[in-house]
Order: C-alpha cells, then sequence, then structure tokens
C-alpha cells in the first residue's frame, strides 16, 4: 500500500510539474482586504501575482477616512484634541502631546517642567504599548500566537495606568494647551512603578519566544529589505528608518519638551529586514523603560499648567468665586483661547515615526488649516518597494513589521 | 548648511522666482514662484543636501490672491534641520508641476492634495483621489465646502448604499430636540413596531386589547 501511495504522489507531482510549465508567467490579480486579519485594520491591497510571487502592489487607503483636518478648522485649538486620541488610537497619550507642543510652539510657550516630565512619562508609556501590540501582532501574523497573550496581558496594565492617570482607558485626550488636563493623583507613580518592576519580565519572555526562534527568523529575516536611500526618498521615519541603519531620533535630533535631559539610546539595525524592525522596537521598549525611571526619580514639583490666564483654563475653584477668573473662562472656552497668525511645523517622535502637524493660524480661535503629517501614511508608501518579489506569505510579515494604524493614515 | 544659507543660495541662483524668507518660531519658509519649483527642488535636493520630503500640504487661502498654496517641508539628514518652501497657486490655473521625480515620498503627498483641493500635479505618474472614493465630484478641504458634507453618489451605486448625504450638524439620530417625533419612533426597527407606536399616540386614551 505504500509503494503505491508514494506512486501516487509522484504522478500529481509530475503533472502539477506540466501545469506549472504552462502558467509560468501568467499574472493573476487578487484583492486582499479591506477585512483581512493581517491588514491590521482597513487597509485594501491589490496584488499582481505571478504564481505566489508578488510583481506588484497598489495599497488603497482612505477606508477610514473622517475628515480630521476639515473638522479642525471648525473647532477651537483645544477641542480638537479629543480628535487627536482617534489618529494612532494605540498611542492616543503620545499623539496628545505632540498636538499639544505643536499649538505650544504657535503660541510661543513653554510648559512649567512638572508638566514636561509627566508628558514625557505618556509619551513612552504611549511608545510600550503601540509596540507591545505591534510585536504581539507581528508574532501572530507569522504564527506565533503565544506571544500576543503576554504582550496583551501587560497592555492591560497601560490602560489600568491611563484609567489612572486620566480617567479613561483609550480616548485619553489627557493634554491641554499649555498643560494638562489634571495633575498625576497620588497612586498612579507607585502603579507605575510596579509596572515598570514587571514589565522587563515580559519583554525577556517575549524575546526567549522570537528573537532566537528558528521559524520566526525564516519568516522576517532578509523579508522586505529596505535601503538608507530608499528610506529617505520615502520619508519613512521611526523604527523602519532606524532599522535600515539610520540613527535618526526626533528625542534626539530636535530635543523637544525636556528629552535633552534624558540618558537613553538609539537603537539601529543593519540590514533593513522585518527582523531589525522588530529587535529595534524590542530595544526602544528597553529604553522606555529608562526614560521613564529617570522621569520618576527626578519628577519636578510645581505647577503642572503654563501660568497664562488667557490660554489655560484656571481652576474651578477660582472661577466660582473670583471675577477675573470667570472671564477668562468663559472666553476660553466660548472663543477659544488667542493664537497669533502665522505657521509652525511641529514634530514628535511617535511609536510609529515622525508625527507632525502644520499649523497655520490667521489669529483667533480657530485653525485656518492643520495638516497632520502621519507617519503611517508615509511608511506605507514604501509597500511596494518592499513587497516585490516576495511570497503572499511574506507580505502579511512585512505588512506586520511595517505596524501602521489606518487611522492615522487616513485620518 | 542652515537654511537661511541654502535660501541666500536659492535667491542667488533663482533671482526673483524666490522671495525674501520670513522667519517664524525659528522656522525659515521661502516662497519659490510655479514654474521654478522642480529647478528649485532639484537644486535644495542635490546641492543643499535636503534629501527628505517631510510633508507636502496643500493651503486654501480663501478670498486672498492667489488662493491656492502648495506647501513643502524639506528636511536634511546630513545637516538636521528643515526648511519650507512655498507655491502660490491661482484658482484659474490649478496645475503645478510634480515633484514626485525627486522624492519618492511626494507620490501619495501629491494625491492627498489633489484629492481635497483639486490641485493637478502635473506629470505625477498615477494622480488619482486617494483618501476620498473615485469619481467623488467635491474637493472636501477646500473653503466654501460645508462642513456637513454634500450630496453625493458612492462609488458603486448598485451596492445598495446608494448616496452620502449631508450630515446633521446639530444632534443627530439619536439626540431629541424641539418637536421631534418619540424616542422609541426615532430608533430604527420593524415597519409594524413604528405603526403600533403611532396608533397609540393617536388614541392615548385606548386600552390594549389582550
Amino acid at each position: 500500500m505504500a509503494t503505491e501511495h508514494q506512486i501516487e504522489l509522484m504522478e500529481s507531482a509530475a503533472r502539477a510539474q506540466e501545469a506549472g510549465d504552462e502558467l509560468r508567467g501568467e499574472r493573476m490579480i487578487i484583492n486582499m482586504g479591506p477585512q483581512h486579519p493581517s491588514t491590521h485594520g482597513v487597509l485594501r491591497l491589490v496584488l499582481e501575482l505571478d504564481g505566489e510571487e508578488i510583481i506588484n502592489v497598489w495599497p488603497d487607503i482612505g477606508f477610514l477616512h473622517r475628515g480630521d483636518e476639515k473638522l479642525a478648522e471648525n473647532m477651537t485649538w483645544t477641542q480638537f484634541i479629543p480628535y487627536t486620541d482617534r489618529l494612532d488610537y494605540l498611542a492616543p497619550l503620545a499623539n496628545n502631546v505632540a498636538y499639544a507642543y505643536a499649538v505650544e510652539k504657535l503660541l510661543g510657550l513653554e510648559v512649567p517642567p512638572r508638566c514636561q516630565y509627566i508628558r514625557v512619562v505618556c509619551a513612552e508609556l504611549a511608545r510600550i504599548s503601540s509596540h507591545l501590540l505591534g510585536i504581539g501582532t507581528f508574532g501572530m501574523d507569522v504564527g506565533a500566537i503565544t506571544v500576543f497573550l503576554y504582550t496583551f496581558k501587560e497592555r492591560e496594565k497601560i490602560y489600568d495606568l491611563c484609567e489612572c492617570l486620566c480617567g479613561a482607558r483609550f480616548t485619553t485626550s489627557y493634554t491641554r494647551i499649555g498643560g494638562l488636563a489634571n495633575d498625576m493623583p497620588p497612586e498612579f507613580l507607585p502603579m507605575l512603578r510596579k509596572f515598570l518592576a514587571e514589565l522587563p519580565a515580559t519583554i525577556a519572555e517575549v524575546d526567549t519566544l522570537l528573537t532566537r526562534n528558528k521559524i520566526f527568523l525564516d519568516r522576517t529575516r532578509d523579508i522586505g529589505v529596505l535601503t538608507k536611500e530608499q528610506a529617505v526618498d520615502f520619508g519613512i521615519t521611526g523604527p523602519i528608518l532606524r532599522a535600515t541603519g539610520i540613527e535618526w531620533d526626533l528625542r534626539k535630533a530636535h530635543p523637544y519638551g525636556g528629552y535633552e535631559k534624558f540618558d537613553f539610546d538609539v537603537p539601529v539595525g543593519s540590514v533593513g529586514d522585518c527582523y531589525d524592525r522588530y529587535l529595534c522596537r524590542m530595544e526602544e521598549m528597553r529604553q522606555s523603560i529608562r526614560i521613564i525611571q529617570q522621569a520618576i526619580d527626578n519628577m519636578p514639583g510645581g505647577a503642572w499648567n503654563a501660568p497664562e490666564a488667557k490660554i489655560v483654563l484656571p481652576e474651578k475653584k477660582a472661577v466660582l468665586t473670583k471675577m477675573e477668573e470667570l472671564i477668562h473662562h468663559f472666553i476660553n472656552v466660548t472663543e477659544g483661547l488667542n493664537a497669533p497668525s502665522g505657521e509652525v511645523y511641529f514634530s514628535a517622535e511617535n511609536p510609529k515615526g515622525e508625527l507632525g502637524f502644520y499649523i497655520v493660524s490667521r489669529g483667533g480661535g480657530t485653525p485656518h488649516r492643520l495638516k497632520i503629517r502621519a507617519p503611517s501614511f508615509v511608511n506605507l508608501q514604501a509597500l511596494p518597494v518592499m513587497a516585490k518579489g516576495h511570497m503572499i506569505s511574506d507580505l502579511v510579515a512585512i505588512l506586520a513589521s511595517l505596524d501602521f494604524v489606518m487611522g492615522e493614515c487616513d485620518r | 548648511m542652515t537654511p537661511s544659507q541654502a535660501v541666500e543660495q536659492l535667491r542667488q541662483r533663482f533671482g526673483d522666482a524666490v522671495n525674501v524668507p520670513v522667519l517664524f518660531r525659528g522656522e525659515t519658509s521661502v516662497r519659490v514662484a510655479r514654474e521654478k519649483i522642480v529647478e528649485a527642488c532639484r537644486f535644495l535636493k542635490w546641492e543643499c543636501g535636503f534629501d527628505m520630503l517631510t510633508d507636502l500640504a496643500g493651503v486654501d487661502n480663501y478670498g486672498t490672491e492667489p488662493r491656492f498654496e502648495v506647501v513643502y517641508h524639506l528636511y536634511s539628514m546630513t545637516n538636521r534641520c528643515c526648511l519650507r518652501v512655498k507655491v502660490p497657486v491661482t484658482e484659474d490655473d490649478m496645475t503645478i508641476d510634480t515633484v514626485t521625480g525627486i522624492w519618492a515620498a511626494a507620490d501619495w503627498h501629491e494625491r492627498e492634495a489633489f484629492d481635497m483641493f483639486g490641485l493637478k500635479f502635473r506629470g505625477h505618474p498615477n494622480l488619482k483621489r486617494i483618501l476620498m472614493w473615485d469619481g467623488y465630484p467635491y474637493f472636501p478641504l477646500r473653503k466654501e465646502f460645508p462642513l456637513a458634507g454634500m450630496d453625493a453618489e458612492l462609488r458603486d451605486p448598485e451596492s445598495g448604499a446608494g448616496r452620502v448625504e449631508v450630515a446633521p450638524m446639530l444632534g443627530g439620530p439619536f439626540v431629541p430636540g424641539q418637536g421631534s417625533p418619540s424616542s422609541i419612533l426615532r430608533e430604527p426597527q420593524q415597519v409594524d413596531t413604528i405603526a403600533e407606536e403611532q396608533e397609540k399616540l393617536a388614541h392615548p386614551n385606548k386600552k390594549e386589547s389582550v
């Protein structure tokens, strides 16, 4: 029986060989997404294939377009903060921080050190949260589901921290122009310390599960390689740029919000493939832990809002008892803070790359134009270059390693 | 090379096509004539080291002339500095040469500017809508486009979804207002329930038959 079975197999292999010769070179166009699990949201890809080999990819975006830039032109500066939560919805705190700094740059306003430090903690927590998800789903997309469970357990703690800090787990809206919605509650720092003590164990676990995993290495090494020149040409930023070997991090290149006071390293890759992107993200999490640790140790006291009565909302108690504060509160809420006319571009190092806000102001309480330079939008553009010549299954790994968010890409 | 040095060189090379740079909050922006944009960008990339196009944005300055502006944010990896180049575009002739040949990053950015403002980038390899769907008739980020949106047909009218409608600016389908029908009627539900409810409203004193 066994021999008979073998003969059958050989026959079918020969038949496949014959058919393969006939079909070689025939192109097929297939559709992937927008509801495909590996596209992490609503991304549609049109693939041109020769067998399983990718000849070309055309990403089709815009399924999550909500017109955030149009909305911004029709509301006050402060009212737009909740919309920034919904850009990169895996790191809302980092978006809040970037937007607040952008408007403060327009106003020429500097926030007090305590506010800066709290914002650093926020941005780094967001980075860890985003990378935990990115790596967890990366593992899942190439077949290692366990990693996802470990990283999501840790992310849950970050959401608890968010809830403690600002009352919301997901849509944080924590920053205000010129400060924060409220100071850190007293329970926050002990919780954060506990989390920082526990996180390295999880990162180590992920490390043992993936970094030297034969299957993971086979699936990611030399897949989706992007060279330094290509990366700069496409305007790629964030871990994907650093994986190609360019040491460029906005926190180091153009320090903002007190980042110059922190001691941390910028990990870079050497090949620029999916594996390097994974390694960069892993190391960035460890560096983020270092940054948060320093922020906790040197947390300054004092005010957490800029002393600008015409920009920052006064204390509620003062509003109810004092005339001046009542007036400021009323004007601030109804007309919005009065920004000078001019234009600024501010960008922050977000988990996904450079999140930039280009603001054109004509004075008054609303922006004239607010352009969001979303890292996912820019990074996704290089997908065809990375995917050409690879198999469909490699495309899944490449998409996972790009770690994009469609909320930010489509705005 | 600092941004101001780059602008100085640009002015020497292109003369009147480049305006005096403006400094605001430590950022240099310079206005370049539309005809010279590709040459100027090529010069900035290869002679001044601005090897990265960070961002490209359209701006609608409704009420002023020229009405539109294309804004390029250039970045130099070697010199670690940023320069803003602005190109005015008139409403009657909304064409501008593409810079996709200089930076690959310009591709999607220019498509977005076309999608949102109707700016036509001459020589772009694939100038079609990117965020809105193919065949959408309006340019949403222009100032005359209302926030509520405009009535338009969807890409595929046969799919049953049909049209996009103007969004309510106040309230919404589940927010009560003066004179609006009762909350039960406002919720989507089966037709016979609505009829029952209307019957009840019409005859409030009628006892329900058991």
